[in-house]
């Protein structure tokens, strides 16, 4: 048993779906708004329970969206199901917000209806559900059967699919997650990879992709390949169209990929990573005049690449005023709501290094705690690096088989973005 | 394909929530019986577009279900939409939609035959549900999948409101045939109807036989993700025949980890996890662990939420299988933009993780999280540190010095921290650090908080000697005494009574100041007790009262939030449900699942379980304050592991089980331990005897779940008289069935491998903690209950005359205990006879001197473990009473005996 009830509220206007009958619905959202009302960022918890409920909620934009039991449910479930129910919604209303609700009420109690029985999610792909659930209820009439997928082993793809040029695109995207301490060394780095897929093939093609993976390599006697360059895959996670059984088998990647965009796969790998963009701040505080900045950035990978739209985001304490910057490259500018510096380089090539200078003014009289704390957040970057990955991750092969026989084209993109990526400041 | 809506649209349903105006009512009403269908559909949006804004539009409950006939979905599924919602306060009118339901079960499109199932199940009135089974049952049978797994949940729906009729009409047959069915849809759905029932019902209607299993690991690759959770949720609650089968299962599971859903991973750790308990083989156990860390790692990259639930479970799993985790500290480590829900469970993680090898990097990591601004995450990495100096003896020296530099940074809410975990250290590695304390001492300014100043008090207190101004400073404090926190008054009374006991010269003045703001001025009764017996001490036997305020005190363990093994096997079969965010069995909190229980009990027990959740929060640790007067023995709060049940503490302490006969014509006063709020509604009173001296614990149950009880079994907790079952199965000739209540008594014995080590000179607690568990559902509830010492008291307890005496005099006086014992008569030989009928022997008995309607009886006792008790008894002619003196070298029972005794004369 997952939950009892799902409600989908602004703390005032509501739409819910009390699947069991066995809680008091007005009751537990007033229970909730109070909740959230009385608690901060703080102490609040995304699970809670009171009076014998229990409410556990994710929010989107300006929206909760929470599950309420009283049983002992299996709230991994729970948690997963209301986004994945967020995703459905963005899915049919291209953004979900309050007035994306009042606007399409009617449907969003067809599709709770529809995901959710008793309690237990049933559907939520929203390429099926849509074939059987419209905003234009007069075409229902036509509908005289539920979709195969819904009950079908392939509950992800739907029978007949045409396309008239058959491909398929595949992003491999790598964020690189990294923590470097106040003293310039590397406490953390794990690469979290994916494949992204965008299928455009029509029937049922059987796919199988081919990786350099270390482990298959070796699982299939070629060590020679094993020991050239292969990755060692940590943790891999695939989108439940591929047969994980086979996988585990032989390391063989085969499926029938739903149509259009998903994650075929996302993968981690814990290695020692250097900072692709390595950054480095001089702070000099002046206690009641002003606070000044020297911000060095060097580009740590070949020369040929280049990192696009990189932001290097500094924070600043809370009451500095009259910036003022010089830098040699990029544009850089104050954001006074993230209490940040924002340098901007469009286009950053290998091996090249860049200075830029920050100047506040500061009042006064300040907080001094509470400074001291702000400048301590780390310093984040944003990064793209195209045609490149960390890991060395390649695609060796898509092979795409359909009865039809049709010759199907895939296309392959590689790409490096920086995740987490933080530096702690000195 | 349809396209999206982008809102502002044409057709967008916002219009149809339009403000009242008078007669909308009237007019919706017309609307609805309009024969222009778009006009009716209109009108029925707005009905429910004023049911979702929470308008009470059930008037129009006839005018709405007249819409039901037609043939356009969009319609029905509204017009059904209101009927869920409103069919409760109509039951009478809703009889009306039967027959339209009954007719669309049977519709051709199977669109329309499940929407109909599926909906009469939400219809939660009784009178509708015999209408409900002929449908249901041809749905079962349905050619199409969709409508046989819409149809299994429908059962399950059904069960809920009602039972019997779910198994007059064999539908749990029918919904087990399920699991068999050719579609994997169809099979998770029946999978989980039949868990649910299972669970509610305490029946094993999920039976899982080999052939059942097979089916289900083979769905398992075949349905979809939701599917495959309920699939292996039932699977952790299968018990494999032996290894061989668990690793055959587990080989199964094991591509599950592999999924992208972080739901169906989850279950399936929670199925490995389970099943490797029956693994022996320590080359499978070791791949397991090492299959198992890489998931669970990446578990920590979804959303926050996600993750806080991951972190609650991994925590329970590194308490479980430690090396799972042991090399991936790192991952735990706290992020600057995590919620900060996910980065306190980080850190406790962390700590549990900590070991000589990863110290350092943890050290640097807790220090620079000190530095950060939620106060409460900085408070909590600066105790962090503290723990790991606990935890690791090697390490100690290096975290107090990271603890320094901490204290340096003058931040108010860090140095206190630091104060209070520095303490605990002190504790843990007694006359080790104490080169810290001038450090300390010069931030006694900073200290503002109640914890924080009583932790740097004791430690004033406890190294008085090594301070050459410590009386100086206890005084300072002493200023303000009475604006104090009680927490730290108690603390300021005993760190000046060590001071003085230390060196006596210079603080005379102070002591006496002290106890006279302790015992005068104070409206404290803990602080007044502690006041009255350091005075006592102190003018009595100064030497005792040094042996009492500076004896050795036990080093402490780094147990912070510790879990006992058992309560944890329980938290790992829960894993991934709430069960284990909330590290409690269900039956803690799942106090709503009882429908029948009345609404206003339900309030109270839930307040009750509430209580004692802090116990056991708190639990485990110092063991709680000593009662150094002994106060009685009606308290419970020792219990560790924090499930003890306090019962109806109060009133009706003694109004159960009084007219039971129990062994040798004795009457055993029966007290309720367990009120059936987290049994499951088992309520237990209990009571202890002993028959021809063997000790017996007399059980007293009443059922109140919905399923007979056949047979228990019995555990008991390490206790401080080595008790244990004689018999841990508890088998009823009858099984009691629900709704009366049967007894039974369970022969104990003594064992020495159940002993919970008493501190010498510490009350050893009387509780006896108790689990029990049902066999028929696998449920267990604890409670705890007040052991009898009489029961166990020996027949070689007598002692001869002169053995009495010469002991008596060896003991110091400063071991009695005293109190005055009502009784029905004022007749010696009467006592005397009681107290032999419980092991309680006549020694001697004498007139008092110069008191010649006084007389005293001596008597002697002793406990299983050899412990002895010697008593004085003082009589007065006429008086109904008599007063009591025990003496024994062992203190930590003389207070229990003494309670004994005075039971035994009652």
């Amino acid at each position: 048993m997952v939950a009892s009830a799902i409600f989908l509220t602004d703390l005032k206007v509501i739409i819910s779906r009390n699947y069991r009958g066995d809680i008091p619905p007005s009751s537990c959202l007033s229970t909730f708004s109070k909740y959230i009302a009385e608690t901060d960022d703080l102490t609040r918890l995304p699970i809670f329970t009171d009076d014998g409920y229990t409410y556990a909620y994710i929010k989107y934009n300006n929206l909760y969206l929470l599950g309420v039991t009283k049983r002992n449910s299996n709230v991994s479930l729970l948690t997963i199901y209301l986004y994945r129910l967020v995703g459905v919604f963005r899915d049919y209303f291209g953004e979900l917000e309050d007035e994306s609700i009042r606007d399409n009420f009617v449907i969003i109690y067809e599709l709770l209806d529809e995901t959710m029985d008793h309690g237990y999610p049933q559907a939520l792909d929203s390429k099926i559900l849509r074939e059987y659930i419209t905003q234009e209820g007069n075409r229902m009439e036509v509908v005289a059967k539920p979709p195969v997928a819904l009950t079908n082993a392939v509950s992800w793809r739907s029978e007949g699919i045409k396309h008239k040029k058959n491909e398929i695109f595949l992003d491999v995207v790598e964020k690189l997650n990294l923590l470097v301490g106040a003293n310039g060394t590397v406490l953390s780095s794990e690469i979290i990879g994916a494949v992204k897929m965008k299928s455009f093939l029509s029937g049922m093609p059987e796919l199988k992709l081919g990786l350099n993976d270390k482990l298959m390599f070796e699982a299939t006697g070629r060590t020679q390949q094993a020991k050239g360059k292969a990755v060692e895959l940590e943790d891999i996670k695939f989108h439940q169209c591929v047969r994980l059984a086979r996988f585990e088998n032989d390391r063989t990647i085969s499926f029938i990929p739903p149509d259009g965009e998903f994650d075929l796969m996302t993968y981690r790998l814990n290695t020692h990573v250097k900072p692709l963009i390595w950054v480095e701040a001089v702070v000099e505080p002046h206690k009641g005049s002003r606070i000044e900045y020297m911000i060095k950035t060097k580009s740590q990978f070949k020369s040929r690449s280049i990192a696009n739209n990189v932001e290097i985001i500094i924070p600043v304490p809370t009451d500095v005023d009259s910036p003022s910057f010089k830098s040699s490259v990029g544009t850089v500018t104050y954001l006074p709501d993230r209490d940040a510096i924002c340098w901007s380089i469009k286009q950053f090539h290998g091996s090249r290094e860049y200075l830029m200078r920050a100047h506040f003014g500061l009042p006064s009289i300040g907080a001094d705690e509470i400074r001291e704390g702000a400048w301590k957040k780390p310093i984040s970057v944003n990064f793209e690096i195209p045609y490149f990955t960390v890991s060395g991750i390649q695609v060796r092969y898509l092979k795409i088989i359909e009865k039809s026989g049709y010759q199907a084209l895939p296309w392959v993109r590689y790409i490096t973005q920086g995740g987490n990526y933080s530096l702690r400041m000195a | 394909m349809p396209s999206k809506s982008k809102g502002s649209a044409g057709g967008s349903d916002s219009r149809f929530f339009t403000t009242q105006k008078k007669g909308e009512m009237h007019e919706l009403r017309q609307e609805l019986h309009s024969s222009d269908r778009s006009v009716k559909v209109d009108a029925v949006k707005k009905v429910i577009a004023n049911m979702t804004v929470g308008k009470d539009v059930s008037m129009l409950f006839t005018d709405v279900l007249n819409c039901i006939q037609t043939d356009n979905i969009e319609l029905k599924k509204l017009v059904y939409l209101y009927l869920i919602n409103y069919a409760k306060s109509q039951p009478e009118k809703t009889l009306l939609a039967v027959n339209t339901f009954v007719k669309d079960a049977n519709d051709p499109n199977p669109l329309i035959r499940a929407l109909a199932v599926r909906t009469m199940g939400c219809i939660r009135v009784e009178r509708i549900t015999e209408y409900l089974c002929e449908p249901l049952s041809r749905s079962l049978r349905d050619e199409d999948p969709y409508v046989r797994k819409t149809a299994a949940v429908c059962v399950a729906k059904l069960y809920d409101i009602a039972p019997e009729l779910v198994e007059d009409r064999g539908f749990l047959e029918i919904l087990h045939d399920l699991i068999s069915d050719a579609n994997p849809s169809v099979v998770a759905n029946g999978v989980a109807a039949l868990s649910e029932i299972a669970e509610t019902s305490g029946k094993d209607v999920m039976k899982i036989s080999t052939s059942v299993l097979q089916k289900l690991l083979a769905a398992l690759n075949e349905c979809t993700e939701w599917g495959q959770v309920f699939i292996l949720d039932s699977l952790s609650k299968y018990t494999p025949a032996d290894a061989k089968e668990a690793e055959g299962i587990i080989e199964r599971v094991t591509p599950r980890l592999q999924h992208a859903n972080s739901a169906v991973v989850m279950s399936a750790v929670k199925v490995v996890l389970n099943y490797m308990n029956m693994i022996t083989a320590e080359d499978t156990i070791r791949t397991l662990t090492r299959k198992l860390a890489p998931p669970l790692v990446t578990l920590l990259n979804s959303e926050p939420e996600t993750q806080y639930v991951a972190l609650r479970n991994i925590n329970l799993i590194v308490q479980k299988r430690p090396a799972i985790l042991e090399n991936e500290i790192k991952v735990f480590f706290a992020k600057y933009n995590d919620p900060i829900y996910v980065k306190m469970e980080k850190l406790e993680i962390i700590i549990k993780l900590v070991s000589e090898r990863n110290v350092e990097q943890v050290l640097l990591e807790l220090k620079e999280y000190a530095t950060e601004v939620d106060v409460d995450f900085v408070r909590k990495s600066v105790s962090a540190i503290g723990r790991c100096a606990i935890k690791l003896e090697r390490a100690a020296e290096r975290c107090i010095s990271v603890l320094l530099e901490l204290i340096q940074s003058k931040v108010n809410y860090v140095v206190q921290e630091a104060v209070v975990v520095i303490k605990d250290i002190f504790r843990r590695y007694p006359n080790k650090y104490e080169s810290v304390i001038a450090t300390l001492c010069e931030n006694l300014e900073t200290l503002d908080e109640p914890e924080a100043k009583a932790s740097m008090i004791w430690i004033i207190g406890e190294y008085a000697e090594r301070i050459d101004n410590a009386d100086e400073l206890l005084d300072s404090f002493l200023e303000s005494f009475e604006e104090e926190d009680p927490s730290v008054q108690l603390s300021l009374l005993t760190a000046t009574v060590k001071c003085f006991l230390k060196a006596p010269e210079q603080t005379q003045e102070m002591v006496q100041r002290v106890l006279d703001m302790a015992t005068e001025e104070s409206d404290n009764p803990d602080l007044r007790d502690r006041g009255f017996v350091y005075w006592r001490l102190l003018s009595t036997d100064p030497e005792a009262a040094k042996a009492v305020v500076l004896s050795e005190r036990p080093v402490i363990e780094d147990d912070t939030s510790k879990l006992e093994p058992e309560l944890l096997d329980t938290l790992i079969r829960q894993i991934a449900t709430l069960s284990s965010i909330y590290h409690k069995p269900p039956e803690l909190f799942v106090t709503r699942a009882n429908i029948r229980a009345s609404a206003d009990t339900d309030e109270d027990e839930y307040a009750y379980e509430d209580e004692n959740d802090v116990g056991a929060e708190g639990g485990g640790g110092g063991g709680g304050p000593v009662d150094l007067l002994d106060m009685g023995g009606v308290d419970l709060n020792g219990g560790s592991n924090g499930v003890a049940n306090g019962g109806g503490a109060g009133g009706d302490l003694f109004g159960l089980g009084g007219g039971e006969g129990g062994g040798g014509g004795a009457s055993v006063q029966k007290v309720q331990v367990c009120d059936g709020s987290s049994s499951g509604g088992v309520v237990v009173s209990v009571g202890f005897a002993c028959t021809n001296n063997s000790p017996s614990m007399e059980m007293d149950f009443v059922n109140n779940s919905a399923s007979p009880i056949a047979s228990l079994a019995v555990q008991f907790n390490k206790n401080a008289f080595s008790l244990s079952p004689a018999n841990q199965a508890i088998n009823f000739a009858t099984p009691i069935m629900p709704g009366s209540t049967g007894s039974f008594s369970l022969g104990l014995t003594i064992n020495p491998a159940m002993a919970a080590p008493v501190q010498p000179g510490v009350p050893a607690p009387a509780t006896v903690q108790v689990a029990i568990k049902r066999l028929d559902n696998g449920s267990v509830f604890y409670f705890a209950s007040n052991f009898e010492l009489e029961c166990i008291f020996t027949q070689s307890g007598a002692l001869e005359r002169s053995a009495f005496i010469a002991t008596w005099k060896a003991i110091p006086d400063t071991n009695e205990l005293y109190s005055t014992v009502q009784l029905s008569g004022s007749n010696i030989d009467t006592a005397i006879q009681k107290l032999a009928s419980k092991n309680v022997f006549f020694i001697a008995r004498r007139p008092v001197p110069n008191a010649p309607d006084q007389e005293v009886v001596y008597v002697s006792c002793a406990g299983s473990n050899g412990t002895s008790f010697l008593a004085e008894l003082t009589f007065k002619a006429g008086v109904n009473a008599c007063k009591l003196c025990v003496k024994s070298e062992n203190t930590s029972y003389s207070g229990l005996a003494k309670d004994a005794i005075e039971r035994c004369l009652k």
